[in-house]
């Protein structure tokens, strides 16, 4: 592992969401720790990063990625994923709880162990809520909560009884732990590989509606009504869920939301072809839809863009589209896709780069995500107007994704992670 | 951006628009389809022939693909290519390799060490044929006999060749398709077909729980109700009910069913006086359709059968010698890629 850097930033633009900083200046690193941001420092035997015509952020934060302990059948493990994300300047995962499943203290220290020794991004387990994540009995949350988990949550796996669901709650509302809930009730989704709608209707695909997250989502919502607990809803993917959301912040219950960077550039038509690289769970939606969940992120309904990250093998993709493993590898291109969004007019920049950063660390309770002072430093220096062909940078394990063939805008130049160098880019 | 892959006709197509495989009617032209029709048209005769053959695909081999078991389709499929003097050898992977846990690429890949010219298959899930024509076997000309919900396009064209046969052509003609329209690959490739042809309307008939969401995304026109659905049509296509639709809490009963959308004389009264009455088979009597229709003098069933034979004939003839045409003669290419 990369010792505590001492460096001089010089000359790049500074934006930090957090604080509406969007200036050219420098950023002094000392013992790993950031000591200044202004104009001119000085700093006699640091190593000097010119960065002058790039941007200085900070440290991205992904509040919706799918990680692989051994056994999990996902494709990659912590080292080769997390390697990725430094490159695309995050430094900060959120792991779901179906990489171990995450429920027992052991699980959780084996990921933080692998997560450490690698050493490319900080790796904040989220805790499966029920035993096995198999809906029935209450984790050990708080345990897990003290070995270091930032949440609970069940990732796919459902919650089917209402009972449970509220008993879940009313425990981690005890510790004060945020829940993550991704809305999609199983029932109506069953089977179903792409969104009812027209494409589906034509192709033949089993469809899952926008009602199955809608219900569920409503559902949700009165029990955390009910029951008082922090809420996160990710992977929203409709238009109606929007609608109960927005509701939801009118009658100031604590939820806040994330939306996969998939379901701002994609829709539908992309299943044209039956192209099973857009494959994925919720699935790709209507253009309405798509033009509603830009909408809700630039009014704030949903807080943090993720990258949603699943890194699936090349076989489980190569069949026909109901039979593939669904899922996008995503952390590869998070931040040029983002930056594609403002390129093209659909979000502006400083909300867009709050989304990945600074709005999903108080989604998920975390300190980071923003560039302050005195604290260990986790930025990246970013060439946002050179452009590159992705396959030939690819550094996720799995390269399930419709851009593998895309040139997107976007080189991180480095990436400093808690005031350690995680990556640097040749030029 | 290269994000969307090709459309359906850049897969099927040749780069000078010939067929080279047929999975699926839509965005097909009309004049490829007319000339599906025609090719068929000549080869109606040959099963009235002593010797029942032509040699267009002599030394050819083709392969039926089964993984989801169908023994009539099979049957119309193998004889169309004995007909055309090809080798036929028929794999019913429902009952062997997939079942035993060896994925659809690694059969594939075993396939092809065979040399095969032609793949006629038949799967469960929608998509599965555009995936062996673009992933696996590129200089094999694919046939689609039946891909999940999505696609059935050599039953929708020996429907099309029917139903020129007893009405002279497509202008000016309203069908009616009427049933289980959201599992129904075949109303899907016929919705395509006559749209394709210039039919003046085409019609889904059928409850809201056997209909598709925005469906209307096929160019047709939604009815539940079946007397205003059939009023002034040429033409009514009854498709055929599984019995397991009941137990998935889509319908109540048969007899419900057989009440509001089974075609008997009395609702076929709304319909034009000349119109026929078609069904891809096999039929329900009294689920779907009475005898007194599915043997009465507007039915056109059995011939169904007879044309179907001929239109499989035609693409098949059609995709082998686009396949030649793209790839060059095969004599001297015996590497099976």
């Amino acid at each position: 592992m990369a010792g505590k850097a001492h460096l001089l930033i010089r000359k790049g633009r500074v934006i930090d969401p957090a604080s509406g900083r969007d200036e050219i200046a420098d950023l002094l690193i000392d013992e790993g720790r950031l000591v200044r941001i202004g104009a001119s420092l000085d700093a006699p035997g640091a190593e000097i990063i010119e960065a002058e015509g790039h941007w200085v952020l900070p440290g991205l934060v992904d509040a919706c990625v799918h990680l692989s302990l051994p056994g999990s059948g996902r494709t990659g493990d912590i080292a080769s994923e997390s390697r990725a994300a430094a490159a695309g300047g995050i430094t900060h995962l959120a792991a779901q709880p179906d990489c171990g499943p995450v429920d027992s203290a052991a699980v959780v220290r084996l990921i933080r162990e692998q997560a450490g020794h690698a050493g490319f991004a900080r790796v904040l387990p989220i805790a499966a809520m029920t035993q096995g994540l198999q809906g029935t009995q209450l984790a050990e949350m708080f345990t897990l909560a003290r070995a270091g988990c930032i949440a609970v949550g069940q990732a796919g796996a459902k919650v089917a009884d209402a009972l449970i669901l509220k008993r879940c709650l009313e425990y981690a509302a005890t510790f004060d732990l945020p829940v993550m809930f991704r809305p999609q009730d199983a029932a109506l989704a069953a089977g179903g590989c792409a969104h009812d709608g027209p494409v589906a209707a034509r192709l033949g695909l089993p469809g899952i509606p926008a009602v199955a997250e809608s219900v569920d989502l409503a559902r949700d919502l009165l029990l955390v009504e009910a029951t008082g607990v922090r809420a996160h809803f990710q992977q929203i993917s409709s238009r109606e869920s929007l609608h109960l959301l927005r509701e939801a912040r009118r009658r100031g219950l604590p939820v806040s939301a994330d939306v996969s960077i998939h379901h701002l550039l994609l829709d539908e038509d992309a299943l044209e072809g039956f192209n099973s690289h857009c494959h994925v769970i919720p699935p790709l939606r209507g253009s309405a839809d798509r033009q509603a969940l830009l909408a809700a992120v630039a009014d704030g309904t949903i807080d943090a863009i993720c990258s949603q990250h699943q890194p699936v093998g090349s076989s489980s993709k190569a069949a026909p589209f109901p039979a593939t493993r669904p899922g996008i590898s995503g952390l590869d291109t998070l931040l040029p896709l983002v930056l594609k969004l403002v390129s093209d007019g659909d979000l502006p920049l400083a909300r867009a780069l709050d989304a990945v950063t600074a709005a999903p660390a108080r989604c998920l309770g975390i300190q980071a995500g923003q560039l302050e002072t005195g604290r260990p430093a986790s930025l990246c220096v970013l060439d946002a107007g050179a452009t590159r062909a992705m396959a030939s940078h690819w550094l996720s394990a799995g390269r399930n994704s419709p851009w593998l063939d895309a040139t997107l805008p976007g080189i991180v130049k480095l990436t400093l992670c808690h005031g350690r160098l995680s990556w640097r880019g040749g030029d | 951006m290269t994000l969307a892959p090709p459309p359906s006709s850049r897969v099927q197509l040749t780069e000078d628009g010939k067929l080279r495989h047929f999975l699926s009617v839509e965005h097909l032209s009309r004049s490829l389809l007319e000339e599906i029709l025609d090719t068929a048209a000549s080869f109606v005769d040959v099963g009235d022939r002593a010797i029942k053959k032509v040699p267009l695909l002599r030394g050819k081999t083709v392969v039926n693909l089964f993984f989801e078991s169908s023994t009539r389709t099979r049957s119309t499929f193998e004889l169309a290519a004995k007909r055309l003097s090809a080798d036929v050898l028929n794999l019913d992977i429902a009952k062997s390799a997939t079942s035993k846990g060896e994925t659809l690429l690694d059969t594939l890949r075993n396939l092809e060490a065979m040399a095969a010219d032609m793949f006629v298959v038949r799967h469960q899930d929608s998509g599965a044929p555009f995936f062996i024509a673009e992933q696996v076997t590129p200089r094999v000309a694919v046939i689609n006999a039946g891909d999940g919900r999505h696609a059935h396009p050599t039953q929708a064209m020996l429907d099309m060749y029917t139903i020129r046969h007893y009405k002279g052509g497509f202008a000016g003609l309203k069908v009616a398709v009427v049933g289980d329209i959201l599992h129904s690959r075949v109303a899907r490739s016929q919705a395509h077909a006559l749209n394709i042809l210039g039919a003046e309307e085409v019609r889904f008939i059928g409850p809201k729980t056997l209909l598709p969401r925005d469906v209307e995304a096929l160019g047709v026109t939604v009815f539940t109700d079946m007397i205003q659905g059939l009023k002034d049509v040429d033409v009514v296509i009854m498709l055929r009910l599984q019995k397991e639709r009941m137990d998935s809490a889509l319908l109540p009963s048969e007899g419900e069913f057989y009440r509001l959308y089974g075609l008997n004389n009395d609702k076929l009264r709304h319909a034009r006086p000349d119109a026929i009455v078609m069904h891809p088979g096999p039929i329900n009597r009294g689920v779907e359709i009475a005898s007194e229709v599915a043997d009465g003098p507007r039915s056109v069933i059995l011939n169904q059968v007879t044309f179907g034979i001929a239109v499989r004939m035609a693409v098949m003839s059609m995709a082998i010698s686009g396949q030649e045409s793209a790839h060059g003669q095969p004599q001297g290419d015996l590497d099976g890629r």
